[in-house]
C-alpha cells in the first residue's frame, strides 16, 4: 500500500486536476442531456400539433369516440354469444390456410436469412469484401412493405396464397437476416478456429461451428417472426390472398349484423398467438436445456 | 454490535447454513474460511439481505435485521456494504458513476435515473478513489480497468455508502497475488483507520492469518472453528476443510513470499 499512498501524494495537484476535469465533464454531460430533453419535448409537441391540425376530425374531438367501435363490436358479439363457437369452427379452415402461409413463408425466409446473415457478419463472411452488399440487399428486403410485393404478385400471378407467401418470405429474409447476423456476432470464433485447423470448408465451419452456438437464439427469433407473420398473412387476406383475412374483411365491410363474426375471428387469432407463444417458449427452453 | 442467532438457510432439502450463532462485540476484521459450498457466501448474502434467512435472526445494535422489509431493508443494505468476487460493477459506466452508486439509497430515484448527483458527492467519490490510489482512472469506463483496479472501485463504492459493516465475498479470488495484496491492504486500512467492521470470505489460509483479527471456519454450513489467527494451525485447517494428513497449505499458496516464509506470520498485520 505504501507505494500507492506515495503515488497519491505525488499527484496531489493531480487529484485536484482530475476532480475539476471530471466535474467539468459531468456539467457538460448534464447540459447536453438537458438540451436533448428540450429538443425531444419540442419535437413531440410540434409533431403532435401538426398531426392534430392535419387530421380530418381533430384529435381531441375524436379521442372520446375511440372506444365506440370496440364497444359496438363487443355489445353485438355479446348479444349473439351463442353463435361464437359455431362461427369459430366455420372459420377454422381459413385459419389453417393463414397459418400455412405464415409457416411456409417463415421457413423459406429463415433459410434465406441464415445464409444472408452468415454472409454479412464480420469475422464469418465468406467474401468479406461483399459484406456491405449483402447488408444492403437485406435493407432493401426490409424496406419494401410486404403488402406492395403482394399486390404486384397478385397482379402478375393472380390471387391466392402463393403471392402472399412469397411476399412475406421476402420480408422475413431481410428482417431475420439482420437479427441473425447480430446473434452471429456474439458467437465465439474459437470453435471455428478449431474446425479450420482440421481443414474444414466454409459451409462445414458455418454449419458445424456457428449454428450449434446460435441455434437457440435463431429459433426464438424465428418463432417471434412466425407470430408476426401470422398477423401479416391475415392482413394480406384483405387484398385477396385468401385465408382468415379475407373472411375478416367481408365481416367488417358488410357491417350490419356481422360483428359476431369479427369477434369470432379476433378470438381465433388471439388464441392462435397464445398457443404458439406458449409452445414456442416451451420448446425453446428445452433446446437451451433448462425446461 | 452484531449478533447471529441460530441463523439457518435451506435450499430445497439442502441446508447451506446450519444454525450459525456468532457474537461480534466490537468492529473487527473477521475472516471466514471453508471449502467451496461450506456456506460462506450464503452467510454473507444473508447478512446483506440479498437472500432471506430460512430461520434465525441477525441483530445489529439490538435491532432485528432479518425482519426488515421494503425501505427499511434497503436502508440496512446501504449500511452494510458488499464487495463481490467478480466486482459486480456496471461495466459501461465510468468509474466515478460506479462509485456514486453507493449513494443510491439516499438519493431520489428520479434524479439518479438521470445520473444527477450533488457536486459534493462527486468530490467525495474522487477523494475516496484517491485514497485507494486509482483517482487517475476516474473518467474511464469500469470495464477498461484491470481486475485489481475494478475491485478497488468496488471498495470505493462500498466506502461511498459510509457503511458500519463491509462484507467482502472472496474479494481476491479472481486476482493475481500482487493485486490481491493491494486489495487486502486496502480492506485492512479501512478497518484500522475508519473503525468499520470488515467480514471477509477467503480462500487462502495465509491471507486469513495475515490480515484478520478473528477467523471463523465453516464446514458443511456449521461453524467448526472460531479463534484468533494464531490458533489457525495446520490441524485446525484440516478439520475445517475435512482434509486428511496429505493436506499441505504450501502446495497451493498464492502468497508471493510463501516460498521463503518460515511459518504462520500473524505479526505481519503490524507491518500494514
Amino acid at each position: 500500500m505504501a507505494d500507492q499512498t506515495m503515488s497519491g501524494a505525488d499527484a496531489l495537484g493531480g487529484v485536484d486536476r482530475i476532480r475539476e476535469n471530471y466535474l467539468a465533464m459531468a456539467r457538460t454531460r448534464r447540459l447536453y442531456g438537458g438540451l436533448m430533453l428540450v429538443v425531444f419535448i419540442a419535437l413531440m409537441a410540434s409533431g403532435f400539433i401538426v398531426a392534430d391540425e392535419r387530421n380530418a376530425g381533430g384529435f381531441w374531438d375524436g379521442v372520446l369516440n375511440i372506444f365506440d367501435f370496440p364497444a359496438e363490436v363487443l355489445s353485438e358479439a355479446r348479444e349473439k354469444i351463442a353463435n361464437l363457437p359455431g362461427l369459430m369452427v366455420k372459420f377454422l379452415p381459413s385459419l389453417v390456410e393463414t397459418l400455412n402461409i405464415a409457416a411456409a413463408s417463415t421457413l423459406l425466409g429463415a433459410v434465406a436469412a441464415v445464409i444472408l446473415s452468415l454472409l454479412s457478419t464480420r469475422g464469418l463472411a465468406r467474401y468479406p469484401a461483399l459484406i456491405g452488399v449483402f447488408r444492403r440487399i437485406m435493407d432493401v428486403m426490409r424496406a419494401i412493405p410486404e403488402i406492395v410485393i403482394a399486390l404486384v404478385l397478385i397482379f402478375v400471378l393472380g390471387g391466392g396464397p402463393v403471392p402472399a407467401m412469397i411476399a412475406i418470405a421476402f420480408h422475413t429474409a431481410g428482417a431475420l437476416g439482420k437479427l441473425f447476423s447480430e446473434v452471429n456476432e456474439n458467437a465465439s470464433l474459437k470453435p471455428l478456429e478449431g474446425l479450420e485447423s482440421v481443414g474444414a470448408t466454409w459451409p462445414q465451419r458455418m454449419w458445424l461451428g456457428v449454428i450449434p452456438q446460435v441455434a437457440p437464439n435463431y429459433l426464438s427469433y424465428a418463432l417471434l417472426r412466425f407470430e408476426i407473420n401470422i398477423r401479416a398473412s391475415a392482413i394480406l387476406g384483405f387484398v385477396g390472398s385468401g385465408g382468415i383475412g379475407y373472411d375478416l374483411r367481408n365481416a367488417f365491410s358488410w357491417g350490419q349484423g356481422r360483428y359476431d363474426e369479427v369477434a369470432a375471428i379476433f378470438l381465433l387469432l388471439f388464441l392462435t398467438i397464445v398457443f404458439f407463444d406458449q409452445t414456442s417458449s416451451h420448446y425453446r427452453n428445452k433446446l437451451v436445456g433448462r425446461v | 454490535m452484531l449478533e447471529l442467532d441460530r441463523l439457518t438457510k435451506t435450499f430445497g432439502g439442502r441446508t447451506a447454513v446450519d444454525a450459525v450463532t456468532l457474537t461480534f462485540p466490537k468492529p473487527a476484521m473477521i475472516g471466514v474460511i471453508g471449502a467451496s459450498g461450506a456456506g460462506k457466501s450464503t452467510l454473507l448474502r444473508m447478512l446483506n439481505r440479498l437472500s432471506d434467512a430460512s430461520s434465525g435472526r441477525i441483530l445489529h445494535e439490538g435491532r432485528d435485521v432479518t425482519a426488515l422489509r421494503g425501505a427499511a431493508k434497503r436502508a440496512w443494505q446501504a449500511e452494510c456494504a458488499m464487495i463481490f468476487q467478480q466486482f459486480n460493477l456496471v461495466p459501461r459506466m465510468d468509474v466515478v458513476s460506479n462509485v456514486l452508486h453507493g449513494t443510491l439509497n439516499k438519493r431520489s430515484t428520479l434524479a439518479t435515473l438521470f445520473n444527477l448527483y450533488p457536486e459534493s458527492d462527486i468530490r467525495r467519490a474522487i477523494d475516496i478513489l484517491d485514497r485507494l490510489g486509482i483517482a487517475e482512472h476516474a473518467a474511464k469506463r469500469a470495464e477498461a480497468l484491470s481486475g485489481g483496479q475494478q475491485q478497488r472501485v468496488a471498495i470505493a463504492r462500498a466506502l461511498m455508502q459510509d457503511p458500519a459493516i463491509i462484507l467482502a465475498d472472496e474479494p481476491i479470488a479472481s486476482l493475481d497475488p500482487m493485486n490481491a495484496q493491494i486489495v487486502m491492504d486496502a480492506l485492512r486500512r479501512i478497518h484500522d483507520e475508519d473503525g468499520r467492521m470488515v467480514v471477509c470470505n477467503l480462500h487462502t489460509l495465509d491471507t486469513a492469518r495475515r490480515y484478520c483479527d478473528r477467523v471463523i471456519g465453516m464446514r458443511l454450513g456449521r461453524v467448526v472453528f472460531d479463534g484468533g489467527p494464531d490458533e489457525l494451525t495446520t490441524d485446525a485447517a484440516r478439520e475445517i476443510y475435512g482434509a486428511d494428513a496429505g493436506f499441505s497449505e504450501a502446495a497451493t499458496s498464492t502468497a508471493i513470499d510463501a516460498l521463503d516464509r518460515p511459518g504462520p506470520a500473524a505479526a505481519v498485520v503490524a507491518a500494514v
